[in-house]
Formats: structure tokens, C-alpha cells, sequence
């Protein structure tokens, strides 16, 4: 019986977007991670990475984590209520690799039966699998991408899955100094629902509302881990409500009221209404998460700047990091790059075919 | 210049403005000390109180005194730079001419009736505010 | 004719040497315990009448006076106290129903003091409310899931419904006009409006002078329908049903005839001198349908520009009863529990009748939630919030704000002696007396409850600082950031929060 602890978050975050949708391999963004060594603790390391199964783009990709194989017949049973499983392999991992104490993993490519709102019905399946199954839990469910994740320092957790064999056009990391001991695989960042993944450096003070927030809305968290409410509120708002990604510091971070009040309408009333109908979903303590979705990425950091994020481009690439040097490990020759400031979004999207036409849209005002 | 204004409808008729008068023109200052003492001066404020109306009434220290226009003697006096009106005791021959013209009575005879006795004498100095206002317990005077 | 068995409940200690025969004492008791012998300039004090509201204490300039309970002198007796003693002989001679005012002071669980708050450290700063923004602006109202934006302009397209706007999730609770004097509600609305929130005017009507202060009153329209008209409705900016309240839930207001004044009588509408009583449950609300039908008559005649609250008292099914008030329309839910006080109430009902505040709380909260309604209506909660730290507790148990009624009497000057239902109020508070009256200057009134209201909103600033949260949407039904002591496992699960010593 897992103890009900939840464990706070830290401490590196990294991420490279391809502009051009070009596929970068995971190396790359293991470079990045292997420079914030320090940041972690080696309890806790994990990669999203974005077009890494093209032969199977149509499908869902389940990952699954289980403690043991027993509760896979009890999984497959739940998957197989609503879905075709077209595919299923083991997740390749390194036998050499340093970390030996490891859970199973297994990957399941879904197609959907029926013609009902099949991404509701991923959601559910995915909260059924984690709320019902002992010792078993989804870590992605997204189409053409998947969560990599585990104890031990990024690095180590990038080797150990074999991510250089794979190539994507976006991939985001995490690494984690937790502040007690309990190792899980599962309390590894990312977290994921469907295409959205999101790593985390910070604690949310706010959590205990968030999470009962969620629950008015049909998600339920079982990871323990703070940063699952920000999975399930980019699903939430993303998806369900519609709010375009590059707003989300409006939610997340949302101005003061000192700011509201000086503003212009319509500004003035859109983001008091904002305030008043998403307070749940305010994240309040100290946070910078770097969010991948289908086609982009975005980084976002705390209302008053109590954690560090940076971000770079070029022609090609978009590149965020908890630390410059991250950065300059994988793209030396960077011109513009520069810190994110309090509340701001920075995004970048991939534009189908054509890699000119960068997008930035800086949310705070 | 300050005055003293009265707010009628928030005097609660408990007369400390009285005792705290005594106490600032007695010769120790202590509460207790001057109250044991059977000399002690009297109060140069008074509280008038019909049923439930109640306000305590000084000296208002007119800018056009009736009082200092009629005393014979020229003892009751205003004091141009303070503007309070004061009686100089040593000319004051006892004829009342003053407690007659005092649109307000707040003028009385001394315990001998000898001369004027207590009348409000703006006892405070620049600056500070006179204690019957300080210490009314529901700010029913003001110093304004 | 037999003599009374009612004892003394003070007794009064004259020091001769502080006293001066000012004779203060005589002059500010209303219920003229203090009485002066001009032959030999003595005081005298009938302790029988004295019922230990420290006027007399307070206001004698040489301290001379202590008012202490007096003690009984039976012999010891666990189950039968004085209080219960004092209360049969009176009833043996009355035949009466025993009256009392202000809140329960029976000694049951004050779960706000088993409850302790979170701070911030190393892994998570905390903020220095010296130095950043925290924001405890408050919005009451219901609201939206979602919303309808034009994401192009940032313009929105979805109509919010009305909401008030307060400065710190904190109103003044309803007291009415006749359980209080003209001055005690004008230092409220005053303050009220000072401070950036609102009061509420109880079921005692609005005096013509307070329509200008409207925008700061939330009306009440409670069982007896004491001063509803179309203007009352029309000035205030919320409009309360009042279906019961923590101090005697399942009955009706009580005013006693001894305040109902040549004022009162014009504002209320009902004959001087008559007792004011209000019908136990509207008459015309029999059910939860029909509440929905008073709501929606209101709204309609209000033209849906006003929030319309309902107040229930905390019984032992509030969460189904706030459930459906919620589904009935309601805006704002504001519940007041066990401790909440009274101008005059049935002693026995007012202690035994009703369950606490903190319990009540958490439960609405819980159920709301897992209906997914818990959006369509605010929580405000009420009796007995003592501090600011009461208020972040209820806050995190889910509340979007707190109703204070005693607290701001108490800033009035009122010494909880639990007498309001004579209407002798020494303080000046809980009378219609003229003479009694002019004791509390509205001026210092507003004074002390802007001072109340600014001190609280620092220490909650303090507070929320060291839990590192800066906005308080994010502290709302936050219990991770409470732990429980000295409680059974019972009530932290009722309360939905862990035992202290417990981690995330």
C-alpha cells in the first residue's frame, strides 16, 4: 500500500522544439540534462518526447508502469472496453545500464472502437486504469509521443530507455532533487494526459485546491505528485475549454489585481472574469513548467518569479532550460536568448512543412 | 484658534469633564489626592441635563464678549493672542455684571462671593489639547 | 408574596480609598445598581440587579470599581452548575420561557482551535506580505465553468452574473436595526463602507437614513417581512432570504416589545411597543420548491441585477439543504453556525440547537464540490469567527468569506453580559433607549471596526505570506494547508483534514 505522501518538486526542466518538425534524437536533450547534474538528486529523471512513433501516428500510445505484471490482464481488460489494442511491445531499455531496481514497462498503440468523443473516452480510461488497478499506471496516453521517466538522474534514465535510438520533433525533461526519500518511478515528471505533458521545477502551495478543483470537473489525482494537477488542468483548459495554449499564464499566472484595475477594457473585465471563474486553477507557490502539446511548446514561470526559466531560439529550433548553460550545451552559437519574465508564456509551434514564420506570442501584459 | 465645540447627542451626562477640570486647576494634579481634599477648586465647566439630553457647557470665549464689554473694571479681559477670555481676580470687584450679561451662564460667583469664580481658563498651552475634551469618554467635546 | 430564589450572579467590590464620590457609576448604569447618599456622601451598589457588563468598571476614573462573578456557595455539584440552578428557580417562579442573547457559551469543541496552519520553508519560499502583492480581494456570486471569449481581442462574450466586490473576505453580519440602535448600525454601514465591504441590515427594515449607503448593505427578507418594500429592495445590492440562524435554528427573530420604539415601530412597520416575533419558517416557503420561487420572485423584481443570498442555519443535514438552496438559485449560501449570536433567543434553544460552524463548513464544501455545483453559489459562513486566523481556517476549509456579528460588537464596546433582550444595554449597542443611546458615538464606532478590519486584513496578509500563497482563490477549500490536533480521527475526516505530523 503506497504511503499518502506527495512528494514537492524540483529542479531542472529542459526543452527543444523543432521548428521545421525536423526530428531531433534524444541525445540532444540528454546533453542538456547531463549539464544540470547538480539540480537533481538522482531520485527522479524523466523525457516527453514528440513524433516518436510515426509508423503507428494514427494510434493512442499508452505507456504503462507496473509494479508487477500481475494487474496487466486486470489493464489490458479496462483497454479493451473501448479500444483495439493494434500493438503491444515492452518499452527497450539498456541491461547495462547503472539503475537495476526497476518496475516494467509496457507500451500499448490503441485504436478507439466506436465513434464517440474518443479523447474523453482516452481520459477516462486513463483515470479508471489509475484510480482501479493496484500497481498499475498510464504515464502517457498521447498520439505519436510518449513519457520515458524513472529514479535516477536524467541522464541515466535517458540511457537506460535507449532515447538516442529515438527521433522526434519535440522532446521536454526533468530531473528531480525530491525532499524526502521515497523513490518511485511513477512521481517522476513528466506528467501526461493525452498530448499534453508537462515538466515542473516548484511546489504548488495551491495544490489541495487544485486538485478538488479538478475533481468537480472528473479528474482524479493518484500520482502524488503536485505536478499532476497541471496535466489534468492543460487537459481541462486546453482541450475542453478551449483556451488557446498561449494564454495560459493568464490562468496559471494571472495578473494582479493592482494590473486589472489599471487596464483597458475589454482587458480589464476579460481578466477579472478569468480570475473569478478559474481560481481554482491559479497555481499559486513557486513554479516554471515547460508544457508540450501536439505541434508545440511553451514555457511558463510563477506570478512573482521565484524560479528560473530561460529561453533561446534560432532558424531552426526553440530551446527552453531551467539554466542557460543547458542551452548553450546543445546550441553554443545561440544569438537571441534571454529569461523568462514573471507570468510570461513563451511559445513556439511547428508550422507544417515550412520552418519560417516563428511564433511567439508573450502572453503577460 | 481652537475651540471647544459640543456635540450634544453623544454626551452620556457621566460629568468626568467636571472631575478632570477640578484635578487640572488643583494644586497637586492627582485624582485622588484632590478629591480627598474639601477645598479643592471647583469644576469651571458644567453639564446641563434635561431627561436624556445632556452636554457640557464652558465658557465659550466670545470673539464679541458681552462680559468683557460690561465689566466695570475692565477685569475680565480677551486675551488677543490666545483669544481666550480671562479674568484678572484683582480687579474683579464682585458687581456680576458679568454672570448678568453671559448670554450662556457659564459665569459663577466664588465659593465667598466675593469675586468671579471659575470660568473656563483655556488652561492649556499652544499645542495641547485641554483635558475635559481629552478625557470625555465618548468625544463629545471636540477641540477644533 | 414568596421570595425570589434568584441569587446575585455579581458581586461589586468599592475600594474606599480610590473612591472619590464622583458618583460616574451612578450616573452610567442602566439597570441603577449604584446609588449615592447626599447626607453622608456614600455609595451604595444592589448587587441584585448588576448584570457584569463592566460599565461602571470601565468608566470610574479611579479604578475603584471590580465587578467579579459572585460566587454561589452551594456545595459543589458537577451536573447541576449555577447556570442551570439560576435558570430552573426562574422558570419555578416565571413560568417563562428563559431568554438570552448573544451566542452559545456552552464549553462544546471550538474546532478552529484544533486546527493549525501551514508555512512555507526550502522548498517553497514564502512571501513577504511587506514586499509583494497578496491579494484577498474577494468576489461573491456565482459563477461560471467556463468561459465564452473572443481570444482574438480578449473580450468577453459570456455575461457574468452580478457579484459584490469586497476588500477582505469579511461582511458584517445581520443584526437588525431594533436588536441594535440607530447609532451601532450607522457606525456598521459607515465602516462598512470605509473598510470596501458590506453589512447586512437584519430583519428589521432600513432606516431612510442609510439608503445612501446601499451599495454597502445586503436587505434581508426574513419570515416576518419586517420592512420590505420595493425601495428597500431597490437600494441594497444583495438581497439575503433569511431561513434561519445559527443561534436558534427553526425559529423566528425575536425583538422584544421593550425596543420596539416610535422609530423602530416606522421602520418595521408593527405598533410600538408590540413584541416583534417572526414566524418560525416563511409561510410561504414550505419546501425547497418554493424557495426557488422566492429567489426567482426577487430576482425578477430586482431585474437580475443583485446577487440573492439565502442564510440557513448549520443543522445536522446542511450539506443536502445548501445543496439544494444552491439548485434553487441561490447566489451566495451563507450559513451560520451553533455560536452564532442573538438580540434575544430561548436560552435552551439558543445552546442546544444547531451544530458547529467548522463542521457544517467542511461538509457543505465536500458536497457542493462532488456535485460539481460548488461553483453556482458562494459560501459565507458565520458564528463565533473570533480572529483572523479564524477566518483563514474557514477559508481553507472552504469558505469564500466570514459573516462577524459579536466580533463587531464587541469593537463597539459590547462586554458580552448577554443581557441585549432587556434592552438596557449599558454600551449603548443593543438598546432603543435615547439616554442609552448617545453612549456610542458613531464616530468612534466606525473608528474601532475600521481598526478591527485593517488589523485582520494584515495578519491575514501574514499568514498567507508564510504559506507562500498570494492570492486567496488559491488558499480556498485548500486544506492541505491544515492540519488537525487533539481531534479523533472522526472529526479530522469530517473536517477532510490530516492529522498534524502528517506530511503531503
Amino acid at each position: 500500500m503506497r504511503e499518502r505522501e506527495r512528494i514537492p518538486s524540483g529542479c531542472a526542466v529542459a526543452g527543444v522544439l523543432s521548428w521545421t518538425g525536423q526530428p531531433v534524437g534524444g541525445e540532444t536533450i540528454i546533453r542538456a540534462m547531463r549539464v544540470m547534474h547538480e539540480r537533481s538528486n538522482g531520485l527522479g529523471g524523466g523525457f516527453a518526447g514528440y513524433g516518436i512513433y510515426p509508423d503507428f501516428a494514427e494510434l493512442y500510445a499508452f505507456h504503462l508502469l507496473y509494479d508487477s505484471l500481475e494487474s496487466a490482464d486486470d489493464v489490458e481488460a479496462i483497454l479493451q472496453k473501448n479500444f483495439v489494442i493494434e500493438h503491444q511491445e515492452a518499452i527497450p531499455f539498456w541491461e547495462h545500464s547503472p539503475i537495476t531496481d526497476y518496475p516494467v514497462f509496457i507500451r500499448y498503440f490503441l485504436r478507439p472502437r466506436g465513434s464517440e468523443d474518443e479523447e474523453e473516452l482516452v481520459v477516462q480510461t486513463v483515470m479508471t486504469v489509475n484510480a482501479r488497478v493496484e500497481g498499475a499506471y498510464v504515464i502517457s496516453s498521447g498520439k505519436n509521443m510518449g513519457v520515458f521517466k524513472g529514479v535516477g538522474y536524467p541522464e541515466d534514465i535517458g540511457e537506460f530507455f535507449r532515447l538516442d535510438e529515438y527521433q522526434g520533433y519535440c522532446w521536454i525533461a526533468h530531473g528531480r532533487f525530491p525532499t524526502n526519500s521515497v523513490g518511485w518511478w511513477g512521481g517522476a515528471h513528466p506528467f501526461n494526459l493525452l498530448n499534453f505533458s508537462v515538466v515542473h521545477n516548484g511546489e504548488l502551495s495551491s495544490y489541495g485546491i487544485n486538485r478538488r478543483y479538478l475533481e468537480n470537473f472528473g479528474y482524479f489525482c493518484t500520482l502524488q505528485t503536485d505536478t499532476e494537477v497541471i496535466a489534468y488542468l492543460l487537459d481541462l483548459l486546453l482541450r475542453r475549454h478551449k483556451v488557446p495554449p498561449a494564454m495560459l499564464g493568464a490562468i496559471f499566472a494571472s495578473p494582479f489585481w493592482s494590473e486589472i484595475d489599471a487596464m483597458e477594457e475589454p482587458q480589464r473585465s476579460f481578466y477579472k472574469a478569468i480570475r473569478l471563474t478559474y481560481g481554482g486553477a491559479l497555481l499559486n507557490g513557486p513554479f516554471s513548467i515547460i508544457v508540450g502539446f501536439e505541434g508545440g511548446m511553451l514555457g511558463l514561470v510563477d506570478r512573482i518569479k521565484l524560479r528560473p526559466m530561460v529561453g533561446g531560439w534560432d532558424k531552426d529550433t526553440f530551446y527552453l532550460a531551467s539554466e542557460e548553460s543547458a542551452i548553450r550545451e546543445i546550441a553554443p552559437h545561440l544569438n537571441e536568448i534571454r529569461a523568462l519574465k514573471a507570468g510570461e508564456v513563451m511559445i513556439g509551434t511547428v508550422k507544417e512543412g515550412v520552418y519560417h514564420g516563428q511564433e511567439f506570442a508573450v502572453s503577460r501584459i | 484658534m481652537k475651540k471647544i465645540r459640543i456635540h450634544e447627542e453623544y454626551c452620556i451626562g457621566c460629568h468626568l469633564c467636571e472631575i478632570t477640570c477640578v484635578v487640572k486647576h488643583s494644586p497637586s494634579g492627582k485624582l485622588i489626592k484632590t478629591f480627598r481634599d474639601t477645598n479643592r477648586p471647583a469644576p469651571r465647566v458644567r453639564v446641563e441635563e434635561e431627561g436624556y439630553v445632556s452636554f457640557a457647557l464652558q465658557c465659550r470665549h466670545c470673539d464679541d464678549a458681552p462680559c468683557v464689554e460690561n465689566c466695570l473694571t475692565g477685569a475680565m479681559y480677551r486675551d488677543e493672542e490666545t483669544g481666550v477670555v480671562l479674568c484678572d481676580e484683582d480687579r474683579c470687584v464682585g458687581c456680576w455684571m458679568c454672570i448678568m450679561s453671559c448670554p450662556f451662564g457659564v459665569a459663577e460667583r466664588n465659593a465667598e462671593h466675593t469675586h468671579i469664580g471659575s470660568k473656563c481658563d483655556g488652561c492649556v498651552k499652544k499645542g495641547e489639547v485641554p483635558p475635559c475634551v481629552e478625557n470625555c469618554p465618548n468625544e463629545a467635546l471636540t477641540y477644533e | 408574596m414568596a421570595k425570589s430564589l434568584l441569587f446575585p450572579e455579581f458581586k461589586i467590590e468599592r475600594d474606599a480609598k480610590r473612591c472619590i464620590a464622583c458618583q460616574v457609576c451612578v450616573r452610567q448604569c442602566a439597570n441603577a445598581v449604584h446609588s449615592y447618599e447626599e447626607d453622608d456622601d456614600t455609595l451604595w451598589s444592589e448587587e441584585e440587579r448588576c448584570v457584569g457588563c463592566q460599565r461602571c468598571v470601565t468608566l470610574c476614573p479611579t479604578g475603584a470599581l471590580e465587578v467579579r462573578r459572585r460566587e454561589v456557595g452551594f456545595r459543589e455539584n458537577a451536573n447541576w452548575e449555577p447556570a442551570f440552578l439560576h435558570r430552573l428557580y426562574k422558570q419555578a417562579e416565571t413560568g417563562g420561557i428563559v431568554l438570552a442573547s448573544m451566542g452559545c457559551d456552552r464549553p462544546y469543541t471550538i474546532y478552529w482551535d484544533h486546527l493549525l496552519l501551514n508555512a512555507s520553508q526550502v522548498t517553497n519560499p514564502s512571501i513577504d506580505p511587506l514586499r509583494e502583492p497578496i491579494e484577498i480581494r474577494t468576489f461573491l456570486g456565482r459563477k461560471e465553468a467556463s468561459l465564452d471569449v473572443d481570444w482574438e481581442n480578449l473580450s468577453l462574450k459570456t455575461k457574468l452574473a452580478p457579484q459584490l466586490e469586497l476588500s477582505l473576505p469579511v461582511l458584517f453580519s445581520a443584526m437588525s436595526y431594533g436588536s441594535i440602535s440607530y447609532n451601532a448600525f450607522r457606525s456598521i454601514v459607515e465602516a462598512a463602507q470605509e473598510i470596501g465591504t458590506l453589512c447586512n441590515s437584519g430583519e428589521g427594515g432600513l432606516h431612510p437614513d442609510f439608503y445612501s449607503f446601499g451599495e454597502h448593505i445586503i436587505v434581508q427578507v426574513a419570515s416576518g417581512r419586517f420592512g420590505v418594500t420595493p425601495e428597500y429592495l431597490g437600494v441594497a445590492k444583495a438581497i439575503e432570504i433569511k431561513i434561519g440562524q445559527g443561534a436558534k435554528p427553526g425559529i423566528g427573530g425575536h425583538l422584544p416589545g421593550e425596543k420596539v420604539s416610535p422609530e423602530i415601530s416606522r421602520t418595521r412597520r408593527i405598533p410600538v411597543g408590540s413584541d416583534a416575533i417572526s414566524p418560525a419558517p416563511h409561510h410561504d416557503i414550505y419546501s425547497i420548491e418554493d424557495l426557488e420561487r422566492l429567489v426567482f420572485a426577487i430576482k425578477e423584481a430586482t431585474g437580475y441585477r443583485k446577487p440573492v443570498s439565502v442564510k440557513i442555519a448549520a443543522v445536522h443535514n446542511v450539506a443536502a439543504i445548501a445543496s439544494g438552496c444552491v439548485r434553487a438559485g441561490a447566489d451566495i449560501v451563507a450559513i451560520d453556525g451553533i455560536r452564532g449570536g442573538t438580540g434575544a433567543a430561548p436560552q435552551v434553544i439558543r445552546d442546544n440547537v444547531g451544530i458547529p460552524i467548522e463542521l457544517a463548513l467542511a461538509q457543505v464544501d465536500e458536497r457542493l464540490r462532488r456535485e460539481g455545483i460548488r461553483h453556482r453559489a458562494s459560501i459565507v459562513v458565520a458564528g463565533g469567527i473570533r480572529s483572523s486566523s479564524d477566518v483563514i481556517k474557514a477559508i481553507a476549509l472552504g469558505a469564500d468569506a466570514v459573516y462577524v456579528g459579536t466580533a463587531a460588537l464587541l469593537a463597539l464596546g459590547c462586554h458580552l453580559c448577554q443581557k441585549c433582550y432587556t434592552g438596557r444595554c449599558n454600551w449603548g449597542i443593543a438598546t432603543q433607549d435615547p439616554l442609552l443611546t448617545k453612549r456610542l458615538n458613531p464616530r468612534i464606532g466606525k473608528r474601532r471596526l475600521v481598526n478591527l478590519m485593517r488589523a485582520w486584513a494584515l495578519e491575514m496578509k501574514e499568514i498567507l505570506g508564510g504559506m507562500g500563497i498570494n492570492a486567496i482563490e488559491s488558499l480556498r477549500g485548500n486544506r492541505e494547508q491544515l492540519r488537525a490536533v487533539g481531534l479523533r480521527e472522526e472529526e479530522a475526516r469530517l473536517l477532510g483534514v490530516k492529522m498534524a505530523g502528517e506530511g503531503w
